[in-house]
């Protein structure tokens, strides 16, 4: 085991420096010089050359990659150009939008597709299943971005009852802030969860097929008892490894609707990295995001290894 | 004594109708660009002077809602020695918000740091003319320039020119310290910008007692915003196509104005085959300016034939020399030796009047034969290929700086036109001090580009505004970037 | 099979859009560069049948040559995912186990951790957008996809009978990969393959929309649904039309995926 974990870590952090090797690569070689983006179009050399040396943009790409990467070893993820304020700052900042709106959305997501999975399944191969698959199709289908305009245009434009965007911020207090992430939120759910109801419903399809279900049906459990007390733990562990995926997926991922609803979360902080050539803020912040993957990975990755020992050999 | 309580009672009941129609003191601004920094004298982008502009800083003049100079931190100010020295008198009593006091050595301060060598100003040309500033006493400074500039007063009515404290000048980036009727409050980053009324400020007390900028990037976010009353008033509203919905809601007004924007589409005087007059004057006869307006901005804007406001006084209205005239478009082309198949590269920045009029001043060139090919980039990109590395054919941009024809003296400006005739022109502009005698010289310069259709000159964007009803003292205008608060109010 | 007409409009939707592509490359009603002020907006009508745009273009052609843009960047970008990601996946599952099995796995895994859409968008800043950046952005997270699909496939195929009879007979590992290995997972590829296209138009449509994608005047449906949003009320037919055709194209190409993999896969048949 020891030896297994010993692997695992050598692993975490080749690829830990991998990944940051790629990223500044590639951000480095975005065109566009994030002084002249600052000043505009009557700057004179000499003020730009003052700015970039203000900025630490002087000096190879080599030492720049160095005192980046050193800095992130120490938690220092370095300032922001345009804001001048620490990134790290920044990102906790945006953390506070972005995480409750990936878990307002997962537990949307859950409380929609566990029931509607389990009722397809349950009904398999009857009009309640075609129309509830008929409707999870639709749903995949659908661009979250484009629902999130119509849920905009009936439900806060033609019907006032929500907001068309913004965050008030948690110091507002918990309802309004709750009222201006429901629809975010219900635009990014409703993907997910056509997705995942569609795996409860094979999953639970999957164990219905077991002996383990059969056995207790024929010590006389009804078939829904039978599934409830045997099955559904069963069946929800595909459905949990999905929600783990989701969850970093939408962390990340919510940035062309944090765009429709101008919310200031992280996806939204990456973008305007991008846009405002505040480079340092976008490596730091993918770069974190990696890193929160790599090792969410890793532990999970141990923890198969360690209720499994057959996985140790090779996951 | 058993009286008074009635009394009280019976003035209450006398305010109590007042108060339940008690006006709003608070104000919601949407704007689609986020300032990156909120110190005016250190970056150039137009959000910043539209947050903080007049708001919470001052500078020595002022810009007013029509384009005229007005006296701002300095009460008066004389000329003397021939148009060399500005003896500028300070207003008294103006403080900080830091609790500070203003005085001619912050004066000084102020503008000797923005034209010192590591000074990162965006525009230090402002300043470029002064050669020595004193403080003669705490509400008296004296400014000498090296050459006489009639412009000098309007110069330091820029964003670019407030005057800071040096106790507080290292901090304005985050924490902006003016001397303005509103004080700053807080920013979160990536979305709002909030600003609080000034208990302190020397003039006229504002009516608002809190304003928020709030960002919104995207039009249709915008629309969407302004539509469901999430947004008060969006005073430079990205999306003209919905105006005519605004219009006609009795909930919203519209506020259209001018800007300083003149509009162009810019050509690379340098390069091949644009070097040749006679296929830029193609181009511009090539071009439909009322279709680009109507199909751009939904018909707001003015054409215009030369880089000069149209609302400026000595304004000369040269669209006559570019008219519409596709045939003439093809035999300038054919007499230049340009074949059928030109391709020409055409860059676009991020606002709609760019990428809207883009693919319609494309299908405008196509018609007698330009073919185009049609980049869209950020601004960023468009810094760096186009206005620092002049890798391009044509762009079109909005150039917002009042009175800017001077950027067709500069050879090395990205569009690489900068003729001797137009450098000796603006010279004498700058020593000129009778008003008959600028007037004439601007006349000559708008005349002098015209002719040589160094630019195709399309239209001067107007300020497009919409507001709620009941919103009063909005600038309708644009003559500099800012969202002036100080005289808003709400009246119902 | 689960729902016998599900292949079946699966097939009739995506075959209508895949004709409007191909159709749009010979032929289309108007020229979609043809700006036309005077005539925009207009609601469908005999001449536009499915109206016009905010400047003036048709809508139908705009839809069809929009059509073979989503398709083109969705189709090469799978062909990328496919042509690199299947022969890692058949090499990692032939040295089972080995440095090489290793390497491909964790560098898979690396890219997994990548946000896909921010990098992407990272992508096409650092080399401008256009269709063929969009194409390589999505194309280079089909990668590991295909890889781990292979691999998957492989290496349950690696134990099977014929497989070590060819071993033993003393054919190399490359060999058995291409002959024996290759054509058996072709049915899962093939699945895995539609579902990437479908994701490939949601994504193009997503990076088009942010304006990262193929660049004007070449139409995208992303591009045509964000410059569209606004017009809504005043003009309906603009703003419907591309999200419609999204949501087709993307449903149709979903259904024969699942189509096809029940129809392919026996053991999915019983419980799907």
């Amino acid at each position: 085991m020891l030896r297994f974990v010993l692997s695992r870590l050598i692993s975490l952090v080749l690829s830990l420096a991998a990944a940051s090797l790629v990223i500044f690569a590639v951000v480095e070689v975005i065109p566009g010089d994030p002084a002249s983006y600052m000043l505009g179009l009557n700057a004179e050399p000499e003020t730009l050359a003052a700015l970039r040396r203000d900025l630490g943009l002087e000096g190879g790409i080599a030492a720049r990659y160095l005192s980046w990467a050193g800095g992130l070893l120490h938690g220092d993820f370095g300032t922001s150009y345009t804001y001048r304020v620490p990134v790290a700052d920044l990102v906790s900042a945006r953390l506070w939008v972005s995480l409750p709106l990936t878990l307002y959305a997962l537990i949307l997501s859950t409380l929609i597709a566990i029931p509607v999975g389990m009722l397809a399944a349950a009904r398999r191969g009857g009009p309640a299943d075609f129309g509830i698959m008929g409707a999870t199709q639709l749903g995949i289908a659908v661009p979250n971005f484009w629902f999130a305009m119509l849920l905009v245009l009936v439900l806060a434009i033609r019907n006032p009852w929500f907001p068309a965007g913004g965050f008030p911020g948690w110091e507002k207090g918990l309802w309004v802030n709750l009222r201006a992430l429901t629809l975010p939120a219900v635009a990014l759910a409703l993907p997910q969860a056509a997705i995942l109801a569609r795996i409860m419903r094979s999953s639970l399809l999957e164990v219905l097929g077991q002996d383990y279900i059969r056995t207790a049906r024929a010590k006389g459990l009804s078939r829904g008892a039978a599934v409830l007390k045997h099955g559904l733990r069963n069946a929800l562990i595909p459905v949990m490894t999905i929600l783990g995926l989701q969850f970093s997926f939408l962390l990340a991922g919510a940035i062309i609707i944090e765009k429709v609803f101008f919310l200031p979360g992280l996806g939204l902080l990456i973008f305007q990295g991008i846009t405002q050539r505040d480079l340092i803020v976008v490596e730091s912040v993918v770069m974190l995001l990696v890193f929160a993957v790599i090792l969410v990975t890793f532990f999970v990755d141990i923890a198969y290894a360690a209720i499994d020992p057959r996985l140790r050999r090779r996951r | 004594m058993a009286l008074k309580p009635l009394v009280l009672c019976a003035a209450m009941l006398a305010l109590a109708p007042g108060a339940a129609l008690a006006q709003r003191t608070d104000i919601t601004i949407g704007m689609q660009l986020e300032p990156p920094n909120l110190d005016p004298t250190g970056g150039a982008a137009a959000a910043i002077d539209e947050v903080v502009y007049a708001n919470i800083f001052e500078g020595l003049t002022r810009y007013r809602e029509d384009g005229s100079i007005a006296p701002g931190l300095a009460e008066s100010w004389e000329v003397g020695d021939h148009g060399l020295t500005y003896t500028f008198h300070l207003r008294g009593g103006v403080t900080f918000h830091d609790g500070t006091a203003m005085d001619a050595g912050d004066v000084k301060f102020s503008l000797d740091r923005a034209r010192a060598d590591g000074s990162t100003n965006a525009q230090k040309a402002l300043f470029a003319g002064i050669d020595t500033v004193e403080v003669v006493d705490p509400l008296t400074v004296r400014v000498t320039l090296s050459a006489p500039n009639s412009a000098f007063p309007t110069n330091m009515a820029w964003g670019d020119a407030v005057i800071v404290a040096p106790e507080s000048a290292g901090n304005l980036a985050t924490a902006p310290v003016g001397t303005g009727p509103f004080m700053f409050a807080d920013w979160v980053q990536g979305d709002r910008v909030e600003i609080a009324a000034n208990p302190d400020y020397w003039g006229t007390p504002p009516a608002l007692e809190a304003a928020t900028f709030k960002f919104i990037s995207d039009p249709t976010a915008a629309y969407a915003a302004m539509m469901a009353g999430d947004i008060d008033a969006f005073p430079a509203y990205p999306a003209p196509e919905t105006l005519a919905q605004f219009e006609a809601d009795p909930r919203f007004k519209l506020l259209i104005g001018s800007t300083e924007g003149e509009t162009i589409l810019a050509m690379n005087n340098a390069r091949p085959p644009l070097s040749d007059k006679r296929v830029r004057e193609a181009i511009a006869h090539a071009i439909d300016r009322q279709e680009l307006i109507d199909g751009a901005l939904f018909g707001y804007g003015t054409p215009i034939g030369t880089h000069f406001a149209p609302h400026h006084p000595d304004y000369l209205d040269l669209t006559g020399l570019s008219g519409h005239d596709p045939d003439r478009a093809r035999a300038l082309l054919a007499e230049a030796g340009v074949a059928e198949g030109l391709t020409l590269s055409l860059k676009l920045p991020p606002p709609s009047y760019a990428r809207r009029g883009g693919e319609i001043v494309a299908a405008q060139l196509r018609r007698v034969g330009i073919d185009t090919r049609i980049e869209n980039l950020e601004w960023a990109q468009w810094l760096e290929q186009v206005f620092k590395g002049r890798d391009f054919d044509l762009t079109i941009v909005s150039h917002t700086e009042p009175m800017d024809i001077n950027i067709y003296a500069r050879p090395d400006y990205y569009f690489q036109y900068g003729t001797e005739e137009m450098q000796t022109l603006m010279r004498e502009l700058d020593l000129a001090t009778d008003p008959a005698a600028r007037s004439e010289i601007l006349k000559k310069a708008q005349r002098v580009i015209a002719e040589d259709f160094v630019n195709a000159y399309l239209f001067q964007l107007a300020r497009t505004g919409v507001a709620r009803t009941g919103i009063e003292g909005l600038w309708q205008n644009a003559p500099t970037q800012a969202n002036d608060l100080t005289g808003v109010h709400w009246t119902e | 099979m689960r729902f016998p007409g599900q292949l079946w409009i699966g097939a009739a939707l995506s075959a209508v859009f895949v004709g409007a592509a191909l159709v749009s490359l010979v032929w289309v009603p108007f020229a979609v560069d043809g700006v036309e002020i005077a005539a925009r907006m207009q609601p469908p009508s005999p001449a536009h049948p499915l109206g016009t745009d905010q400047l003036g273009r048709d809508m139908l052609a705009m839809l069809m040559v929009g059509a073979r843009t989503s398709i083109a960047v969705a189709i090469v970008a799978v062909g990328i995912g496919m042509a690199a990601g299947v022969p890692l996946g058949l090499l990692a599952a032939a040295h089972r186990g080995g440095l090489l099995d290793e390497v491909v796995m964790r560098a898979n895994d690396l890219v997994f951790a990548f946000p896909a859409l921010v990098i992407a968008i990272l992508i096409t800043a650092a080399i401008g957008p256009s269709a063929l950046n969009a194409i390589l952005a999505i194309g280079v997270f089909n990668i590991p996809v295909f890889a781990r699909v292979a691999r998957g496939g492989a290496l349950s195929l690696w134990t099977l009978d014929y497989v070590l009879a060819a071993r033993v007979a003393g054919k190399g590992r490359l060999r058995i990969s291409a002959e024996h290995i290759l054509p058996n997972i072709a049915n899962l590829l093939i699945v895995q393959g539609t579902i990437q296209f479908s994701l490939g138009i949601l994504a193009e449509a997503g990076l088009s929309y942010v304006g990262l994608g193929a660049q004007p005047p070449t139409p995208s449906w992303g591009r045509m649904l964000a410059e569209s949003q606004t017009l809504i009320a005043l003009a309906p037919h603009v703003a419907l039309f591309p999200g419609l055709a999204i949501v087709l194209t993307v449903l149709g190409l979903n259904l024969v995926g699942d189509g096809l993999r029940d129809h392919l896969d026996p053991r999915l048949r019983r419980i799907g």
